[in-house]
């Protein structure tokens, strides 16, 4: 297994598709001449110089609008949000503009541009830098939207999006770019060896261009991270590590889990979702943003729609509380999703098994 | 124009053909809309509709100073661009009209007409939506070694949004080659520029808070419009950064262009326009631009009335078919719902085919 941080995985797939082709250009703010503000772009300059390696000022606005204008010409951008917190200034071109273009066009004009950057809670930055977008914005059709949470997910899915004729909103997170600097071990949970049986095999670093010259993760094909038979287990992004950890200490109590990543919302792959419940007739889904109208709500309301009769319990979601996040660690902590509260939730659910 | 009229304006080299293009295309914007309004009033046409009469000068003028594939990207006033650009009546009247034949397959509506073929990119009706993407369009042509020239045209009200401020200052900092003309009628719908835009009457530092360049030009005269925009297009195609990364003082950069205009009709088909008087409106339609080109052409004798009239009856005869063609074009079928929401469909939507306008061009 490659030691490949989850950072170094993204900075592969941008600079193989930037090889592959010249259309392709990274713009954002500090990805140059700083070498990314989380280090994500770090080199990229000095390989590809400052014609396709582009420092913005603080704009916004300005700057991911002016990639929807230059995909429209024909270019492929990929334009950074140093934290999707800082996208909502933007909201009229990354909502109006790019996801919508074509269907207002009469299908004139594609719009292939990629918007990526960090999504949810970095540790304590308060509630304006905190923003889990992915429920607010995966309503909007025209739009697709990645979450990957794993190296290898985060390079194959990265790579198919700039290949995508489509906008792409990718979304990572800062909490996840250090890790797998020592493999699959260094993960901030109380349960540091959970990971190892589920991500080993092949399922933590992606292949090098040299190990896989073709190597891309299609969109709408959901990864079954741990396969069980008693619960399943919905999580998107970072939570599918607690989702993972929560299964580990489960199977400790004879629950065995099936812990299943979407990767991508839109499209979703509510198909192996549904594969899934059929077979274990209980459901809880993980959902790193607030439950209001959400991703979770969303998935809940699917599975209701084609599996009602096969579910022996309620659903159970396990979101952000539905409070702005606070600044205090501990409470921080209590309102994200975490390993106990899934445990919680599946105990919850599988009570009458 | 820019500060000293030359002796020799650009336009002295426009031949009798040329001029009459201009004075075809404005009367034609004119009748068009003329027709537009009376499908509104008949509704035919829906949503909200903006009409261009009075500002013909400032689109058929600055288009006129362009090269075919040189992009223009507008704000919701849109009719006049398209048809300046070449669109055919026809395809923009089907547009309002809702039907399959539009140029956006009845999808966009009056406020979002595109045209591929002519390098029209919208048709944007968030105010000063189209500003980022205007400098797209120019970062493209430096990002590609291009020698294009971007057109970005607003209304005076987009002067006071965010988005127009950080397109200037990004088109500045890259020395992009784009022009923004403010199509300055004076009103943001109902809200008169001196009470909403600070040193309103010195437009000038608008420009100058971004070191750009900064120009006037009377926008109720198509002539003196494009002796504006041929400068500006002149100097700035080829001389622009061509390589971003380029010191910055290289390239004559993007300028700012303020269009002095003003619409004979109401902000949109709703409008009963308390802002302002009927004497001011009737005293601004006594410089029409239609009357000031067909006045210069007569005096010179470069132009026949005859002539003059024929082009008349042509653009009423062109709008009337316009008209004709909308309003028999089969409806929308409910399955255009689901096409041309991705590009790459997945689940219930589906690859939708291009407009009509554009089968004969386009793959």
């Amino acid at each position: 297994m490659r030691n490949i941080q989850l950072r170094d995985a993204l900075r592969e797939a941008m600079t193989e598709e930037m090889e592959r082709d010249p259309r392709v250009f990274l713009m954002g703010e500090e990805v140059a001449e700083y070498n990314g503000a989380y280090k994500v772009s770090e080199g990229m300059l000095a390989k590809f110089g400052p014609r396709r390696i582009i420092d913005t000022p603080i704009s916004e606005t300005g700057f991911a609008g002016l990639g929807v204008g230059a995909a429209m010409y024909g270019l492929r951008p990929i334009i950074e949000f140093m934290s999707w917190s800082f996208c909502l200034v933007a909201a009229d071109q990354i909502l109006n503009n790019a996801p919508k273009m074509l269907y207002m066009s009469g299908g004139q004009f594609k719009v292939p541009i990629v918007f990526r950057g960090n999504n949810g809670a970095g540790g304590q930055l308060g509630s304006t830098h905190s923003w889990c977008v992915e429920s607010m914005f995966s309503c909007v059709p025209g739009l697709k939207m990645a979450i990957p949470s794993t190296p290898r997910d985060a390079k194959g899915l990265l790579k198919t999006s700039i290949r995508s004729d489509d906008p792409v909103f990718f979304l990572e997170s800062e909490r996840m770019l250090g890790w797998g600097a020592r493999g699959d071990r260094d993960f901030e949970t109380p349960y540091p060896d959970t990971f190892t049986p589920y991500l080993s095999g092949g399922k933590w670093a992606p292949p090098t261009i040299e190990e896989d010259a073709d190597f891309t993760i299609p969109f709408g094909v959901a990864d079954i991270k741990k396969a069980g038979t008693d619960c399943t287990i919905v999580a998107l992004g970072r939570p599918v590590h607690f989702a993972l950890a929560a299964a580990h200490e489960l199977s400790k109590e004879g629950i065995d889990c099936e812990v299943i990543d979407p990767r991508t919302v839109r499209p979703l792959d509510i198909e192996t979702i549904v594969r899934s419940v059929k077979k274990t007739n209980y459901l809880v889904i993980v959902d790193q943003s607030w439950p209001f109208a959400s991703i979770a709500s969303e998935i809940a309301m699917q599975v209701y729609e084609r599996a009602m009769d096969h579910l022996d319990n309620k659903i159970i979601r396990v979101c952000n509380d539905d409070v702005p996040a606070p600044y205090a660690r501990n409470l921080e902590l209590e309102m994200l999703p975490h390993p106990r509260k899934i445990i919680e939730a599946v105990r919850a659910v599988t009570y009458n098994a | 124009m820019i500060s000293g009229k030359p002796a020799t304006r650009p336009s002295d080299a426009l031949d009798a053909a040329a001029l009459l293009e201009l004075l075809r295309q404005m009367m034609l914007i004119r009748r068009f809309e003329e027709r537009t309004m009376q499908s509104y009033q008949a509704t035919k046409i829906g949503g909200f509709c903006h009409i261009y009469i009075g500002q013909e000068a400032t689109a058929v003028g600055s288009i006129a100073a362009l090269r075919k594939d040189d992009p223009i990207i507008t704000a919701y006033r849109d009719h006049g661009h398209a048809l300046a650009r070449g669109m055919e009546p026809k395809y923009c009247m089907a547009e309002m009209y809702g039907k399959l034949a539009g140029c956006a397959k009845g999808k966009g509506g009056s406020m979002h007409i595109f045209d591929k073929d002519n390098a029209m990119y919208g048709g944007h009706a968030i105010v000063a939506g189209q500003c980022p993407m205007g400098v797209g369009l120019a970062f493209s042509h430096a990002y590609l070694g291009e020698d294009k020239v971007t057109v970005c045209y607003l209304g005076d009200g987009a002067l006071n949004q965010g988005a127009f401020h950080e397109s200037m200052n990004l088109a500045a900092i890259w020395r992009l080659p784009i022009i923004f003309v403010v199509e300055n009628n004076s009103y943001s719908m109902g809200t008169h520029i001196s009470r909403g835009t600070a040193a309103a009457d010195d437009l000038s530092v608008k420009a100058a808070a971004y070191g750009m360049r900064y120009a006037e030009c009377d926008g109720m005269d198509v002539l003196d419009t494009y002796d504006t925009f041929r400068t500006l297009v002149d100097a700035m195609r080829g001389s622009s950064s061509r390589a971003l990364g380029a010191p910055a003082d290289t390239g004559s950069g993007p300028a700012f262009v303020n269009a002095k205009t003003y619409r004979f009709k109401g902000h949109s088909m709703s409008d009963p326009q308390k802002y302002r008087t009927k004497e001011e409106v009737a005293g601004r339609q006594e410089r029409d631009p239609i009357s000031t080109l067909v006045s210069h052409l007569v005096e010179r004798n470069l132009a026949t009335q005859e002539q003059i009239d024929a082009i008349d009856k042509q653009a009423k005869e062109l709008s009337h078919d316009a008209e004709k063609f909308a309003e028999e074009a089969p409806a929308l079928p409910l399955s255009e719902l689901y096409t041309d929401v991705y590009a790459e469909p997945f689940g219930p939507y589906k690859v939708g085919e291009l407009p009509e306008m554009l089968r004969k061009t386009q793959k």
